[in-house]
C-alpha cells in the first residue's frame, strides 16, 4: 500500500478530532477528539517507521534494526496518554460532583 | 593605655544604643544616670591616655580597628590617632561634655521621659561622633565624625520638634554645613587623588615637596571652605546664632565642646600643608578677622540673651582662624580649650537664668538677678572676665598669644583684631549689667518665681568657673616667664614641621608688653564704661535707629542671603514645580496610563472560553506551520 493513504487518513483523522476539540462543549468528547489525534500521530509514526525500515533494509540486510524507532515513540505516547487521561478523567469526575455537568464552557465562571 | 583609645568614644556610642533603644523603658534617673557615667567613663580613659602622651619623648600611636575600605590600591582603614592634639581634644570634649551632661540632667527635667531619654541618646552620639572626629588617623574617620556632629546638631537644634521656628533653624544648620561639607569632600579627594593616601602620616610626609603650590593653595581653600561651614565663618556663619533654638545646653555642648571647634582641629591638624600654601593663611586670617569683628559688632545689639553669646563664640572663633592664618596653631588651640571653658560656662549661666526666669530670654526684662541666684552671677561674672580677655582670666592668655603673633605678622590684623576684643569686652558687660544688675524689670510672677538653681546646675557652673580662672596659666607667655607654655612645650611635636618650614613669629619681648598693656588698658576702660553706662538700665528708652538698628538687624546679612540665594532658587523651584514638572509628569503618567489602557484591552481575551483557547491555540500552530513551510 502506498504511504500517502496512511498520510490521508492520519490527516482525516486529526482534523476530525480538531474538530471536535473546537465544537463540542462536552468534556468528555473533547478528551476523545484528542485521543483521535493522538491516534493519528501514532498511525503516521507507525506507518513512517515501517517505510523507513524497508528501506534501510534494502540498502544493510534485513537484519538491520534501522528506523523500528518510530514504534518505540508510539508507546511513549500512549503511555503518556494514558496518563493524562486518568488525571484528565479525575478532573472531569470532580468537574461533575460539583457542578452536575461536564460542559467546559461552564469553566468559565473559574476566572471570578 | 593608649591602646585602648577606642574605649573613649565606644563608650558614648553605648550609651546612646542603650538609652535610644530603652527610652520608652528607661526612667528618667536612669537615663540620666547612664548618660552621665557613659561621658565620665571616657572622660576617666582620656586622663589616663593623656597621662600617657604627656610623658616626654611620646610617639603618636596609632591603633588601627579594621580594615574600612580596601579596593585596588585604596586601603583605608579604620584607625584612630592618638597624639599630643587629639588627646588634648579628648580632654575638652569629654570634660566639658560631662559637665554639661550632669546639668542636663536637672536642665531637662520637665521633659516627659521619653523625650528625655531621645535627649540623652542624642546628646550622647554628638560625644561619639566628635570624639570620632578627633581621634581618626584618617581624613575618612574624620569626616565621617564631621558630619555625625553635623546630623546630632540638626537633631538637638530641632529638639522640640513641634515648634516650627526651630525645626526651621535646624534645617539651616544642617543645610548651611552641608555646603561646607561639599568643598570639604572635594578637597578630601583632591588629596587622594593628589597623594594617594588619606592618612594624616603620609599626608603630611608626601605634601612636603609632592605637590606644587597652587595645588595645595586649592585643598587647603576647599577644607577650609569645610570649616567655615563647621566652625560659623563668613561667609556661612549665620546658622549657628539660630542654633539657639535648640535646649541651652545644647548650645553649650554645641558651642564649647563639639562641633565649631571641628574646624580650627582639622585646619590645626593639618598644619603642615597649610603652612606649605600662605595664599590660603592669609585667606584665613582675613576671613577670620573679618568674621570676629561682624559678630562682635552684632553682639553689641542683641538682646536675647543667648543670641549674645552665640554671635560672641562666632567671632571667638574669628580669633581661632586668625591664629590659624598667621601661623599661632598653639595659640589658636589653646583659644579653643580657654574658650570651651569660658563658652561653656556662660552658656550653662545664661541656662540657669533662663530656668530661673521660667523659659524668658529677653536681657531687656531681667536686671537685678544678682541677689537672686549668687552662684550663677559669681560664675557668670567669672566668664565674663575671662572671654573680655582680662588678667590673669584665661581668655587674656590665649586671646593675648594670638594677637601678639598677628601684630607680629601684620599690626593691621592686630590693630583690627584688638577693636573686635574692645567689643567683646562691652557686649559683654552689657549683658551683665542688664541680667545681674540694677532693677527686676520683668513680671510679678516671674519676679516670685526666681530662684537659685539646684546642684546639679551650679556644680558644673563652679567647676567650670575655676577652670576658666586658671586655665590660662598654662600658657604663660615667653615675655612674662620664659620656658612656662606649658601648653606650646606639650603640643610641639604636632607641629614641630610647620615651625620647621616657618617658624610662627613673635614680637619683641619690649613691644608685646607695651601691646599687652594697651590692650589691658584699653579693655578695662571699655569694661567700666559697658558696666556703667547699663548698670542702671531701666528699659529700652527708644526704638534703635540709624547703625543701632543695622547692628541690631545682623548687618542684614540674613536678609541679603534670603535675596541673592533663598528667593531666587525659590523662583526657579516654583518655576519647575509649576512647568517643567506637570511636562515630566504627563510623560511618566501617560506611560502608566498607556499600560493601564492596553491591560484593560488585553484582559477581555481572557474570557475563560475554554473553546477559544483551544482555537486561538491551533490558529497558532497553524501560523506557526505556515512560517515554517513558507517562509
Amino acid at each position: 500500500m502506498p504511504i500517502n493513504n496512511y498520510i490521508f487518513l492520519g490527516i482525516i483523522l486529526f482534523c476530525i478530532g480538531v474538530t471536535g476539540v473546537l465544537t463540542r462543549r462536552n468534556a468528555i468528547i473533547i478528551f476523545m477528539c484528542i485521543e483521535l489525534m493522538l491516534n493519528a500521530v501514532n498511525l503516521l509514526l507507525v506507518a513512517f517507521s515501517k517505510m523507513h525500515h524497508q528501506v534501510a533494509a534494502l540498502h544493510q540486510g534485513a537484519a538491520s534494526t534501522v528506523g523500528t524507532e518510530g514504534q518505540i515513540f508510539v508507546f511513549f505516547i500512549m503511555v503518556v496518554a494514558a496518563a493524562e487521561v486518568s488525571v484528565g478523567l479525575a478532573i472531569i469526575v470532580m468537574m461533575y460532583r460539583n457542578t452536575h455537568s461536564v460542559d467546559v464552557n461552564f469553566l468559565n465562571r473559574l476566572k471570578h | 593605655m593608649s591602646q585602648f583609645v577606642y574605649l573613649v568614644p565606644l563608650f558614648p556610642l553605648v550609651g546612646f544604643l542603650v538609652i535610644g533603644l530603652g527610652r520608652n523603658v528607661l526612667s528618667r534617673t536612669l537615663t540620666g544616670l547612664i548618660g552621665c557615667a557613659t561621658v565620665l567613663a571616657s572622660f576617666v580613659v582620656s586622663v589616663m591616655i593623656f597621662n600617657e602622651v604627656r610623658t616626654p619623648g611620646f610617639m603618636p600611636v596609632t591603633v588601627r580597628l579594621f580594615d574600612f575600605i580596601h579596593t585596588g590600591s585604596l586601603n583605608i582603614s579604620f584607625a584612630f590617632q592618638v597624639d599630643q592634639l587629639s588627646s588634648l581634644f579628648l580632654l575638652i570634649i569629654t570634660g566639658v561634655g560631662s559637665l554639661i551632661h550632669i546639668y542636663s540632667t536637672s536642665y531637662m527635667h520637665e521633659e516627659k521621659p521619653h523625650h528625655f531619654a531621645r535627649y540623652f541618646s542624642y546628646l550622647n552620639l554628638f560625644v561619639f561622633s566628635m570624639l570620632l572626629l578627633v581621634l581618626g588617623a584618617n581624613y575618612v574617620i574624620l569626616f565621617i565624625g564631621w558630619e555625625g556632629v553635623g546630623l546630632c546638631s540638626y537633631l538637638l537644634i530641632g529638639f522640640w520638634f513641634t515648634n516650627g521656628d526651630y525645626n526651621y533653624a535646624a534645617r539651616k544648620a544642617f543645610i548651611m554645613n552641608r555646603i561646607g561639607d561639599l568643598a570639604f569632600l572635594i578637597g578630601i579627594f583632591w588629596i587622594l587623588a593628589q597623594f594617594g593616601s588619606l592618612n594624616y602620616a603620609d599626608v603630611f610626609t608626601r605634601c612636603q615637596g609632592g605637590a606644587t603650590a597652587p595645588v595645595l593653595t586649592g585643598i587647603t581653600l576647599l577644607l577650609f571652605i569645610g570649616a567655615t561651614g563647621k566652625s560659623a565663618q563668613i561667609p556661612l556663619y549665620t546658622w549657628l546664632p539660630d542654633a539657639m533654638a535648640g535646649p541651652t545646653p545644647v548650645s553649650a555642648l554645641i558651642h564649647a565642646a563639639t562641633m565649631v571647634t571641628a574646624g580650627i582641629y582639622m585646619i590645626a591638624r593639618s598644619n603642615v600643608m597649610y603652612t606649605l600654601a600662605p595664599a590660603t593663611q592669609a585667606v584665613i586670617a582675613v576671613i577670620g578677622l573679618c568674621t570676629a569683628i561682624l559678630a562682635a559688632s552684632i553682639a553689641i545689639q542683641q538682646n536675647d540673651i543667648k543670641k549674645v553669646l552665640a554671635y560672641s563664640t562666632v567671632s571667638q572663633l574669628g580669633y581661632m582662624f586668625l591664629g590659624l592664618g598667621v601661623g599661632a596653631y598653639t595659640g589658636a588651640v589653646f583659644h579653643v580649650m580657654t574658650h570651651a571653658f569660658f563658652k561653656a560656662l556662660l552658656f550653662l549661666g545664661a541656662g540657669s537664668v533662663i530656668h530661673a526666669m521660667g523659659g524668658e530670654q529677653d536681657i531687656r526684662k531681667m536686671g537685678g538677678l544678682r541677689k537672686y541666684m549668687p552662684v550663677t552671677y559669681w560664675t557668670f561674672w567669672v566668664g565674663t572676665f575671662a572671654i573680655a580677655g582680662i588678667f590673669p582670666f584665661a581668655g587674656f592668655f590665649s586671646k593675648d598669644e594670638i594677637l601678639s603673633h598677628a601684630y607680629a605678622h601684620n599690626p593691621v590684623l592686630y590693630a583690627v583684631g584688638l577693636l573686635g576684643s574692645l567689643f567683646t569686652a562691652f557686649y559683654m558687660f552689657r549683658l551683665l549689667s542688664l541680667t545681674f544688675l540694677g532693677k527686676f524689670r520683668g513680671t510679678h510672677e516671674q519676679e516670685h518665681h526666681l530662684h537659685e538653681s539646684p546642684a546639679a546646675i551650679t556644680i558644673p557652673l563652679v567647676i567650670l568657673a575655676v577652670l576658666a580662672i586658671f586655665a590660662g596659666f598654662l600658657g604663660i607667655p615667653e615675655y612674662i616667664k620664659p620656658d612656662a607654655h606649658i601648653l606650646e612645650k606639650f603640643l610641639a611635636p604636632v607641629f614641630a614641621s610647620s615651625q620647621e618650614i616657618a617658624a610662627s613669629a613673635s614680637p619683641a619681648p619690649g613691644t608685646e608688653w607695651v601691646l599687652t598693656i594697651v590692650s589691658l588698658l584699653l579693655i578695662a576702660a571699655v569694661s567700666i564704661w559697658g558696666w556703667t553706662k547699663f548698670k542702671g538700665y531701666t528699659g529700652p528708652a527708644k526704638e534703635a535707629t540709624g547703625f543701632a538698628k543695622i547692628l541690631e538687624n545682623k548687618w542684614y546679612v540674613d536678609e541679603l542671603y534670603d535675596a541673592v540665594i533663598v528667593r531666587p532658587i525659590n523662583a526657579l523651584a516654583g518655576f519647575l514645580n509649576k512647568y517643567v514638572e506637570r511636562g515630566l509628569d504627563g510623560i511618566v503618567n501617560g506611560a502608566g496610563r498607556l499600560v493601564q489602557y492596553s491591560s484593560r484591552q488585553i484582559r477581555l481575551l481572557q474570557s475563560g472560553q475554554v473553546g477559544a483557547y483551544v482555537l486561538l491555540m491551533v490558529i497558532g500552530v497553524i501560523i506557526l506551520f505556515i512560517v515554517q513551510i513558507f517562509l
